[in-house]
């Protein structure tokens, strides 16, 4: 029982527009096994599993089950062969009772179901995995965790017997993440299958009898956990060649620029509040965050922009104190924002290229004066940054929406660095673009750096961050695990410390 | 990429760009506006031939009716000028992203505070500064009433929408109640209030016709909107949260603010049109004197494309139709409120225009292929 082959991938591969999310992968599951698939953000591994569980249509490939090659077209079919997923984001209905969470949708007769049967089956079930959950409680009252456990529930009162988490333990306290491992061995040893999607090491280690690391996509290995430390599992999972390098000059940091002082927050789920989190920008270097997405680095961005209320600490801005400042005071005093999410933060899609120039400064010299507004002078300032920034195609009075994101981003960065801001907070500036735009930006933020002016570059991109950065500091949780400048350390320690490992001795000097 | 053509003129470079194509011009809105009316009139000539009379017929008595004759095209312009205001009010909260219903509770409550002012807080005033004063109170009576929807929306997120809808029944059903007791002329049979004195009248400003001053206000009102929108900061935050409350929330445009100040604004326009129509037109406060005109706003507003030039031609236009479906009724017996189903029909196919042009093109593209396969057969 225990080698009985349950879940076996040949040459899957996927592709997205421009992207190949997933290529010749090839994967196997047992029964009686706990299987990590392991990798960074963007590795394939979501892409992977939505493949399995019939989200994605994979374009290569054969998937078998049991022993027998099968086409897996909707969750319907998968859940039909005894696979069950458990989402990063449940799919419950919050106003509905757990009871009725779980049976949801087993039965398009309505009139059929039986729901005192139901219930003694649900509960029958709970009490197997000695999960304490009233049935008839409403899903909205329950905490996250209970809720998860409602979801594998789900799956199971299906009948899955291979089971699929996406990142189980990411919205979990320590406690529920024990009960987690609890029921996962439980559901091991009666002979079933889980494949658990990570990135975090210690749960890989503590968790997993296999694991199989994602590297961009491919397979880079599958090896017995017990056989390899979390050393080797970091160099498995971040170990690729630096594609790029710039001929940069050296760093002359001067005075702090930006200072985050025991900054407390909430966060949208607890991975993502900000612990005492501290952090410095000097003048004349590239600080780098690194870390998975999702460890509060949105937070970070947030707080520092204005955009997000501190419960304790502070901002600080050339020394002065900025905590109570509003965001429009903050972008007045120098400091630019790149935002993360392109079309929703930085752009308003139904404004020209001109309009979208002037986004921060519209209403003072030369656009506004004495309270006039004058689109004139907003063209004009358009067609001298398109120059400048190389904007494609020229055209100041054109919808932002129809150009390329490359073109996009341009604009953002254009109008972020034609103000002469004294700090530039740039948030995945290179995210969905394509070589030379990745250069033009890099090359723009090096150019401020070497301009006197300090950068804090956010990037899920490890590449990114190592070939730009002067510093790079790991955010995991919410805290920094550890700084170190780039080609000081070992990509397995950087690895360690995105995985959650905190580093010691560390070094800070630039 | 469009490569520029340099002329080389002595000393002058003349460069030629191929002009981009404005897909999103002024010519591409228009041609969906007008695409909208042509579907409504088709729609309402079969409504026509149902009741059997010659939709042809009707359409043209309708349309000669409302420009037959001087007086009749002022009476066009008479009945343009509140659906002008209100329609420009509206422009700007719709351009802010506020979906307001409430014009014509707006109005009414416009027109109560212009009557109560000039009725008592008035007296003894020279004309002018009397009138400024009574339209001062409507714009602010207008106002007050959309602050509060304003202030439920942008500070607590409630639906702006059956909010406003709301208060046009208080506001109807209110000055119902002030009509039929404190407001109530002593000696009158009918539910209104006494007349306003003579000084209070708006100007004539085309003789032998009852067209009045209004309309000079409320084409002042549409270069106002223009100049605010596109000419003003502020006109500049308000299309910025418009089209993306989070990008504007980015850049530090207050999103609150700017929410509430376009009801507001959207509130004044249409306080000011129920104070034109009582000092203009009616001369007194009595019930239903807004004739549905805030509703009829909304059809304008979308029409014109919530552009204030566009919004002048379609509130005409609608005025138009108001005064012609009078003559249509008369001439060949087609009821009047045939208009309103035209209205209607309007909005519903302006809501649907860019579907209809993208159909319309694929269409062409099909009977073009057809052509040309026909071609090589």
């Amino acid at each position: 029982m225990a080698e009985e082959i349950a879940l076996k991938l040949n040459n899957i591969t996927k592709i997205f527009p421009g992207v190949i999310a997933n290529k010749d992968v090839n994967f196997e599951l047992h029964f009686g096994e706990i299987h990590a698939l392991l990798g960074e953000n963007g590795a394939g591994k979501s892409t992977l599993m939505n493949i399995v569980y019939g989200l994605y249509d994979a374009d290569g490939g054969t998937i078998e089950v049991k022993g027998e090659i099968v086409k897996i077209k909707s969750p319907k079919d998968a859940i039909a062969l005894g696979i069950g997923m458990v989402h990063q984001h449940f799919m419950l209905v919050p106003r509905l009772s757990v009871v009725e969470n779980v049976i949801l949708g087993m039965d398009e007769n309505l009139r059929k179901i039986d729901m005192i049967k139901a219930k003694k089956e649900v509960q029958a079930l709970l009490d197997k995995y000695n999960f304490k959950i009233d049935v008839n409680a409403k899903v909205r009252d329950l905490s996250v965790g209970t809720q998860q456990k409602v979801e594998i529930i789900k799956a199971l009162y299906r009948g899955a017997d291979i089971l699929i988490l996406d990142e189980p333990t990411a919205v979990l306290t320590p406690l529920e993440v024990e009960e987690l491992i609890i029921m996962a061995e439980m559901f091991k040893k009666s002979g079933k299958a889980i494949i658990f999607i990570s990135h975090k090491l210690w749960e890989v280690k503590k968790l997993s009898d296999r694991v199989t690391v994602l590297r961009a996509g491919e397979v880079a290995g599958t090896v017995v956990t017990a056989s390899i430390t979390k050393e080797g599992l970091a160099s498995m999972m971040v170990g690729r060649e630096v594609l790029m390098a710039y001929n940069k000059n050296e760093c002359k940091p001067g005075k702090a620029v930006l200072n985050l002082e025991n900054v407390i927050v909430k966060g949208i789920n607890r991975a993502s509040d900000l612990k005492n989190l501290n952090i410095e920008v000097r003048m004349g270097e590239i600080v780098g965050i690194a870390g998975v997405d999702g460890n509060g680095q949105s937070e970070i961005a947030a707080v520092i922009m204005g955009l997000h209320n501190l419960e304790s600490g502070r901002v600080l801005f050339q020394g002065c104190d900025i905590s109570q400042k509003n965001t429009r005071k903050r972008i007045q005093d120098g400091m630019a924002h790149i935002p993360e999410d392109r079309f929703k933060d930085a752009i308003i899609k139904d404004f020209s290229i001109a309009e979208n120039l002037i986004l921060d400064d519209y209403d003072i010299e030369p656009y506004t004066k004495n309270g006039v507004f004058s689109p004139a002078k907003v063209v004009n300032n358009a067609k001298n940054l398109i120059k400048e920034f190389d904007i494609r195609p020229p055209f100041p009075n054109a919808l932002i929406k129809k150009f390329s994101g490359g073109n996009q981003q341009k604009v953002v960065i254009a109008r972020e660095l034609s103000r002469n801001p004294k700090f530039v907070l740039a948030m995945q500036p290179t995210r969905g673009l394509d070589i030379g735009a990745v250069e033009f930006v890099h090359e723009r933020l090096l150019a401020e750096r070497d301009k006197g002016k300090g950068v804090l570059l956010i990037s899920a991109d490890l590449d990114e961050l190592l070939i730009v950065c002067d510093y790079i500091l790991v955010l995991y949780e919410g805290e920094i695990m550890g700084s170190f400048v780039p080609g000081k350390i070992s990509l397995a320690e950087i690895g360690m410390m995105m995985g959650g490992t905190k580093r010691d001795g560390e070094t800070s000097d630039c | 990429m469009v490569k520029p053509v340099i002329v080389n003129l002595g000393k002058i470079d003349i460069s030629i760009f191929k002009k981009q194509k404005k897909e999103d011009g002024l010519v591409s809105a228009l041609l969906g506006s007008l695409l909208a009316l042509f579907l409504a009139f088709c729609v309402a000539a079969f409504i026509i031939s149902l009741s059997g009379a010659n939709p042809l017929l009707a359409m043209e008595t309708m349309i000669k009716g409302a420009f037959s004759s001087k007086r009749m095209i002022a009476e066009t312009l008479i009945k343009a000028t509140p659906l002008l205001l209100a329609a420009e009010g509206l422009t700007i909260c719709y351009r802010a992203g506020m979906i307001s219903i409430g014009s014509e509770g707006q109005i009414i409550m416009g027109g109560l505070f212009a009557t109560v002012t000039g009725l008592y807080f008035v007296k003894g005033l020279p004309s002018i500064l009397a009138i400024t004063i009574v339209i001062l109170a409507a714009a602010l009576g207008g106002g007050l009433w959309a602050l509060i929807p304003a202030i439920l929306k942008a500070k607590l997120g409630v639906s702006e929408v059956i909010n406003t809808i709301m208060l046009n029944y208080i506001a109807l059903y209110g000055i119902s109640y002030l009509l039929d007791k404190p407001l109530r002329e002593p000696s009158a049979i009918n539910p209104q209030s006494s007349l306003l004195p003579e000084n209070l009248w708006l100007p004539n400003i085309l003789p032998g016709t009852r067209l009045h001053f209004g309309f000079i206000l409320a084409l002042l009102a549409a270069l106002f909107v223009y100049l605010l929108l596109w000419r003003s900061p502020w006109g500049y935050q308000m299309r910025a949260v418009g089209f993306s409350q989070s990008a504007a929330k980015n850049a530090g445009i207050p999103i609150v603010r700017n929410l509430i100040l376009s009801m507001v604004l959207s509130g004044v326009f249409a306080g000011i049109a129920g104070g034109i129509e009582i000092t203009g037109i009616h001369h007194r406060l009595m019930n239903a004197f807004s004739a549905e005109v805030g509703f009829d706003a909304m059809a304008v507003a979308l029409l014109g494309k919530l552009h204030p030039v566009g919004v002048v031609i379609a509130a005409i236009f609608f005025g138009a139709l108001r005064v012609g479906s009078g003559v249509m009724q008369r001439s060949v017996q087609v009821p009047s409120s045939l208009v309103s189903v035209i209205q209607g029909l309007v909005i519903i196919f302006v809501l649907m225009d860019t579907f209809i042009k993208n159909y319309a093109v694929s269409v062409l593209k099909k009977g073009k292929e057809v052509i040309t396969k026909g071609g090589h057969v």
